[in-house]
């Protein structure tokens, strides 16, 4: 029988659930790697055994850790994330120039087909690759050197590169976002970049239609329409049928369009995901309601979805990457919260039941559906 | 001053110890002279997992929120030429890689 593996990464270490087919009783593995924060945990799709794990620490730094057996054991792999040549600067929260500095991966994705082939996303904003199985990492400094990169600014978190599409069409094509960059797009398999965000409208910036410094939170596709891609920013749900070429709000009658997480439905490329967060400073769902808010219609028309969430006192956040779907059917949707709750759909959102209930605070969660 | 070689017992923070999968106190072998570097350079030889998390993978800068102690000394904002003190290089003491205090 098929199942899932849900693979959570917290700030005290990381967690693997696993669930038969039907999504009910799961087995609880964990912590990995204790006491450090883990970014991001995900799977290979090429290789399902194979899982990726960014381990950050602010005393010990970077390690990224692979495991070949589902999740059970695990190897530190290369640590080494060296910028391309002289590294240069970005724009500090001042104004000034700022050299770029290494912190952290902050998001992990691997090939689609290779896989010995991961992407990875950091702080300061940049995009790596590695082919040798994590043994090593290079650079494709052509996103930072395309020319707006001295003019990028860090967020609230940090400028991190957080998201990373691979087109299941032709996997040169790669989309990124960075927080506070915008979203950029590539068609030569990372060699030269464009930025991709022209319909954004930002207020928190001098110019609200600049061609870079939105705050991109997440960005999601189908893989059935590679073309049509949907944003959650700072504030504003975004959708493109262009390939990022242009963009229009699809907030529609959401109770608030800011928000971290989006995500598609597994076999519906026009149900979409979001979480809406009361504002940028009051990270917390409105009125103490836990509520996903899910769109039949690629956006504008929104239901809530309350059915087994808190629908009073309930101040946790959902960060950008810690929602997930499998490609069960019927499609499979799941969260993690701050407060360290994972829930788990197993009817595409009309129903959630948590998994945990008191985990560390959880950074991200991606599902592998096993055959 | 002793020339080596030198037997260097060193005292790894827990998380560095789950990193390089070892219990306990380690001994690591120094050819020339000892000092932070050379059982720096020792330590992350034979446990390549630590590379990057003491010092920077130039081998130039040690992380903020790590600590040298020796002897009872704090030896964190010396070079990494600096000879370490004759009780460590005899392996009488060893040296302490610690993880900074934080909290509140």
């Amino acid at each position: 029988m098929s199942g899932v593996r849900v693979l959570v990464g917290t700030k005290k270490g990381a967690f693997v659930l696993t669930s038969d087919g039907k999504r009910t009783s799961w087995d609880v593995s964990g912590p990995h790697f204790a006491g450090w924060e883990i970014y991001h945990v995900k799977g290979s799709p090429a290789e399902p055994r194979r899982i990726w794990a960014s381990q950050t620490s602010g005393w010990f730094g970077q390690q990224i850790q692979r495991s070949d057996d589902g999740g059970k054991t695990w190897e530190p792999v290369g640590n080494e994330f060296a910028y391309d040549g002289v590294p240069g600067t970005h724009q500090w929260y001042d104004g000034t120039p700022h050299p770029w500095e290494f912190a952290r991966v902050w998001h992990l994705e691997p090939s689609r087909t290779d896989p010995d082939t991961v992407y990875a996303g950091v702080e300061d904003a940049a995009l790596f690759r590695s082919r040798d199985g994590g043994r090593t990492w290079n650079e494709l400094s052509g996103l930072r050197g395309h020319g707006s990169g001295p003019h990028w600014q860090p967020g609230a978190g940090g400028m991190c590169l957080h998201t990373i599409l691979l087109d299941p069409r032709d996997e040169k094509r790669i989309f990124v976002a960075i927080s506070a960059a915008g979203t950029f797009r590539s068609d030569d398999a990372g060699a030269t970049w464009k930025p991709i965000n022209r319909g954004l409208k930002s207020e928190g910036i001098p110019d609200s239609e600049a061609e870079v410094g939105h705050c991109v939170h997440r960005i999601a596709l189908h893989p059935s329409r590679p073309d049509t891609l949907f944003m959650q920013k700072h504030w504003d749900v975004m959708r493109s049928d262009d390939g990022g070429e242009t963009w229009r709000e699809v907030s529609g009658n959401l109770p608030t369009d800011f928000g971290f997480p989006i995500d598609v439905h597994a076999h519906e490329p026009e149900t979409i995901y979001v979480v809406p967060i009361k504002s940028d400073s009051e990270h917390f769902p409105p009125d103490g309601k836990l509520r996903v808010y899910r769109s039949r219609s690629g956006g504008n028309e929104w239901e809530p979805l309350t059915n087994g969430l808190p629908q009073r006192d309930c101040y946790v956040n959902v960060l950008r990457d810690a929602m997930a779907v499998d490609a069960l059917d019927p499609c499979g949707i799941y969260f993690g919260t701050t407060g360290g709750q994972v829930y788990a759909s197993a009817d595409a959102g009309d129903r959630w039941t948590p998994i945990v209930s008191h985990l560390p605070s959880v950074l991200s969660v991606e599902v592998q559906t096993l055959p | 001053m002793t020339t080596g070689p030198h037997a260097i017992r060193v005292v790894l923070p827990a998380h560095l110890k789950k990193l390089a999968r070892v219990d306990g106190e380690v001994t690591v072998d120094v050819a020339g002279e000892a000092t932070i570097g050379s059982v720096l350079d020792a330590l992350e030889a034979r446990f390549p997992a630590l590379r990057g998390t003491m010092r920077d993978h130039a081998r130039t800068k040690r992380r903020p929120f790590v600590r040298f102690f020796a002897c009872e000394q704090d030896l964190s904002h010396e070079g990494f030429a600096t000879p370490l003190p004759e009780r460590v290089a005899r392996g009488t003491e060893p040296f302490l890689v610690v993880g900074a205090m934080a909290g509140g």
